[in-house]
């Protein structure tokens, strides 16, 4: 195949596409040179996923060109685009959890002979050597249902491969992974570049475009705003392209006095991810429990609001003991969980974002013979709107319908509106853009000044030291460690993070 | 890779296969049992007569398979097996050779399960729904081809009809037998070893996946009920031949039949998962237990309470089965 002159093995140009009701990309360029790692960058619609569906052949274009390797491509189907060599690898896997990592590999491709007889083993053969070239140690044959995320993320890259594809589209590939698995996802990343291949990046994890992104390009709002080689800018004026305007703190703090311990945690035991842990929450400070993937944060705050069984322990709110045995007891007493997939465990994304705000109080809006008092239910709803900011339409449309931070704010406004006495947040921002991100710092911020107990588990060390007043590391299962922010550094905080225990483990 | 390793692991690396290898255990026990019960169970016409019994069970299980594995369902296999009864019946008594009424009642029934698959996968109807409507029309069509009647013997017309399909013996075994088994190697073969299957499963496991890596979603389901449509249009035949004359109610409530053998060997209903194996061993234990059950002198009424409380109770261990045996694995995240 022959480049363009200038090197480009990308060029859209004057790209258009309108959804009912939206203008999802207006006028919009895109260039990609082989061998080149580009950054697309923007907030929760900005347009990129849209761009790159367009690119691959998933959503027609209403207007604009598009030339691949020079060469100008009127219409592209998914088919097509596999021909012209361009493979995307889209946000959520798509993969078959029933079928082997060979079979999904070659699944719309399969590989046949005599009687049109599925050449099983040819095609075993072939996908291990692809899996090979990539240095991925994953046996062809194994059930992809069986697999861990990451793996199943590599599954999808050996599949975009094996078509041969000169373009590789990566959207959000890092979302779901450990650190260990993200260096490994950017080795093969280099490995691709190096071999001459094209590569778009979508993600919304800015700290780790260094790693590997030589150039960025910008979208705001439907709109291409830049594009500049990653070097030359900084991450600040990044986000500052991004959202239009500066800024001026990523992570607010305000500070009011400490008053009396609210909420506190004795000695809880449950399973081997919560061994002995012990914790307590003040009036007016935000806690935030730090830890590497599998330390047993989430497992925590799920064994406190009583979704997996207690061994031991004990848990006292304002000083007097609570049993909680089922999430239920947890709302009752007012201590309430955001939990980490909202879509998943926070939100019935088909349901208004009234219902999902009175399902945990029907209690309360429920009238004598169980039925709900509709006026109740809508000022509640008002009230959530109203003090959370939550920007919608009206309160009656899908919760799936929001963006990311907004839907997270429903999350919260459904525990506020029972006067919850202590929230625990955990990744309240994994997959959320940076203004929104702002929005909940905020709004963390609002509960401390409230007097509400508020623990946040979270990943992002920047974060945890930007917005906790007191930092809980835990690792293993046990609290290794209890830091004031003041004195608290990165370091320190993986220092503890990675104590673990030398006995050997008798499970 | 290239040497092959031995026979018992590659039987046992099939996937599924430890089900029906439980579920064919389970089979064997039963089959015991009713021995105990009367000897005469497992006498060589018991056995001759089982295995004729086993034939429909099975027929109308694999096209029933074939459509849970895409995630779907087809609940108008009993009707269309009616029409195609009746159908066949209806054009024989009025003179028609029997070959040729064989041929028109299956373009009937074919064209029914095309109707299904535009309606799934074409309409996008929920399959439920879909499949309850052309039950309705078949059935109804069942009752309409003779005038609300029963039709006559077409033992007169079609002797070779009934030979061929029901009184004809190869090997010492029923034909009717010999039939399931054509129809079975076929399909397996089909589902097990060609791109077709391959897609079957896929738009099964994950609709979205498969429709992005370039499968046609709509011509895959089209043709899971195609096959599901002749499978019931033939046992229709079986049916036909075997009475002697077309019923209209022929086929009541096999659809469910169809669904039971699949479970009970193994095919998720949620789609994805299963093998043909699996179907056979479950229709196996679906006719053992009704035939050992009349054998042994059970009456209507316990023998349907019975049988439907070992359906529950073995899909039942097999979900304590699989939950148990995943909650043990360490969540990894």
């Amino acid at each position: 195949m022959e480049k363009d002159k200038n090197g480009y093995i990308i060029e859209m140009q004057g790209i258009c596409k309108q959804f009912p009701g939206v203008k999802a990309l207006d006028n919009v360029s895109f260039r990609l040179k082989a061998g080149q790692v580009m950054a697309l960058l923007g907030e929760n619609g900005a347009g990129k996923s849209t761009l790159m569906k367009i690119l691959s052949g998933v959503y027609p274009r209403d207007a604009g060109s598009i030339r691949v390797f020079g060469q100008e491509i009127d219409t592209i189907s998914p088919k097509r685009a596999q021909e012209l060599g361009i493979a995307i690898i889209h946000q959520e896997l798509n993969l078959c959890r029933h079928l082997s990592v060979a079979e999904n590999i070659f699944l719309g491709r399969e590989k046949v002979g005599a009687l049109r007889r599925l050449s099983q083993r040819e095609m075993n053969r072939e996908a291990g050597k692809i899996l090979d070239n990539l240095r991925i140690d994953l046996k062809p044959t194994t059930i992809v249902g069986d697999l861990q995320v990451s793996k199943q993320q590599m599954v999808e890259i050996a599949k975009a491969l094996s078509t041969n594809a000169r373009v590789l589209i990566m959207d959000e590939p890092t979302s779901a992974l450990t650190s260990k698995e993200i260096e490994e996802l950017f080795r093969i990343i280099r490995q691709l570049r190096d071999e001459g291949r094209g590569i778009v990046y979508i993600s919304h994890r800015l700290e780790e475009l260094q790693h590997i992104v030589d150039d960025v390009t910008i979208l705001r709002d439907g709109q291409f705003v830049a594009e500049m080689p990653f070097a030359s800018v900084s991450l600040n004026e990044i986000i500052s392209y991004m959202v239009g305007r500066e800024i001026k703190e990523k992570f607010p703090r305000v500070s009011c006095p400490v008053g009396e311990t609210i909420f506190q945690v004795r000695h809880l035991n449950a399973g081997r991810m919560v061994r002995d842990v012990s914790l307590e929450l003040r009036k007016g400070e935000i806690v935030g429990i730090a830890g590497l993937m599998g330390a047993g944060r989430t497992e925590t705050t799920r064994a406190i609001f009583g979704i997996d069984r207690k061994e031991s322990g004990e848990i006292l709110l304002e000083g007097k003991p609570l049993t909680i045995n089922r999430p239920m007891d947890a709302i009752k007493a007012g201590v309430v969980l955001v939990p980490e997939d909202r879509k998943r465990d926070g939100l019935c994304t088909k349901l208004s974002i009234r219902d999902n705000i009175a399902l945990p109080n029907l209690d309360i809006v429920c009238g004598a013979l169980t039925t709900v008092n509709k006026r109740q239910v809508s000022r509640m709803t008002q009230g959530a709107i109203k003090d959370l900011q939550i920007k919608l339409p009206n309160d009656l449309v899908d919760a799936g319908s929001l963006s990311g931070g907004n839907q997270q704010k429903v999350v919260v406004g459904k525990w506020l509106a029972r006067h919850s006495r202590v929230v625990m947040f955990d990744e309240p921002t994994r997959g959320i853009d940076v203004a929104a991100k702002v929005e909940i710092y905020h709004l963390m911020n609002k509960l401390k000044e409230e007097g509400i107990g508020v623990l946040f588990v979270s990943s992002e060390l920047p974060e945890i030291l930007g917005i906790s007043d007191r930092i809980i590391v835990m690792c293993d299962g046990r609290v290794t460690g209890e830091l004031d922010v003041k004195e608290a550094t990165q370091e320190r905080i993986l220092e503890l993070a990675t104590r673990f225990e030398k006995k050997i483990q008798t499970a | 890779m290239e040497q092959k390793p031995n026979v018992f692991k590659r039987v046992f690396s099939i996937r599924g296969m430890g089900q029906v290898i439980t579920v064919f255990c389970g089979l064997i026990v039963l089959c015991g049992v009713f021995n105990v019960v009367n000897p005469n169970f497992l006498g060589s016409r018991n056995v001759a007569n089982l295995l004729r019994q086993f034939a429909p069970f099975l027929i109308v299980g694999i096209g029933q398979s074939f459509v849970l594995i895409t995630g779907n369902i087809d609940l108008s296999i009993g009707s269309v097996l009616g029409m195609s009864c009746m159908t066949s019946a209806t054009l024989m008594c009025n003179g028609w050779h029997p070959l040729a009424a064989c041929i028109v009642t299956m373009a009937l029934c074919i064209a029914t399960g095309l109707i299904n698959g535009v309606l799934v996968a074409g309409c996008k109807l929920p399959p439920f729904i879909a499949t309850l409507g052309t039950m309705s029309v078949a059935r109804g069509i069942a009752q309409m081809v003779n005038n609300n009647m029963n039709t006559n013997s077409i033992g007169d017309f079609a002797k070779e009809f009934r030979d061929f399909f029901y009184y004809g013996k190869l090997l010492d075994i029923y034909n009717t037998f010999w039939i399931a088994v054509v129809v079975w190697l076929i399909f397996n073969f089909i589902l097990s070893q060609t791109r077709t299957g391959r897609h079957l499963y896929a738009i099964g496991s994950n609709i979205e996946a498969a429709k992005l890596s370039g499968v046609s979603v709509f011509w895959t389901t089209t043709k899971a009920y195609l096959v599901s449509a002749a499978c019931a249009g033939l046992v229709g035949l079986i049916q036909c031949a075997t009475t002697g004359t077309g019923t209209m109610d022929a086929g009541l409530s096999y659809e469910m039949y169809a669904v039971a053998a699949s479970v009970i060997g193994g095919v998720s209903t949620l789609g994805g998962q299963g093998i043909l194996l699996g179907t056979v061993v479950g229709a196996g234990v679906w006719s053992v237990l009704s035939n050992g059950l009349q054998f042994a002198g059970v009456a209507v009424g316990p023998r349907n309470v019975i049988i439907g409380v070992i359906v529950v109770l073995s899909v039942l261990a097999d979900v304590v089965a699989r939950s148990g045996r995943f909650s043990k694995k360490p969540k990894v995240t």
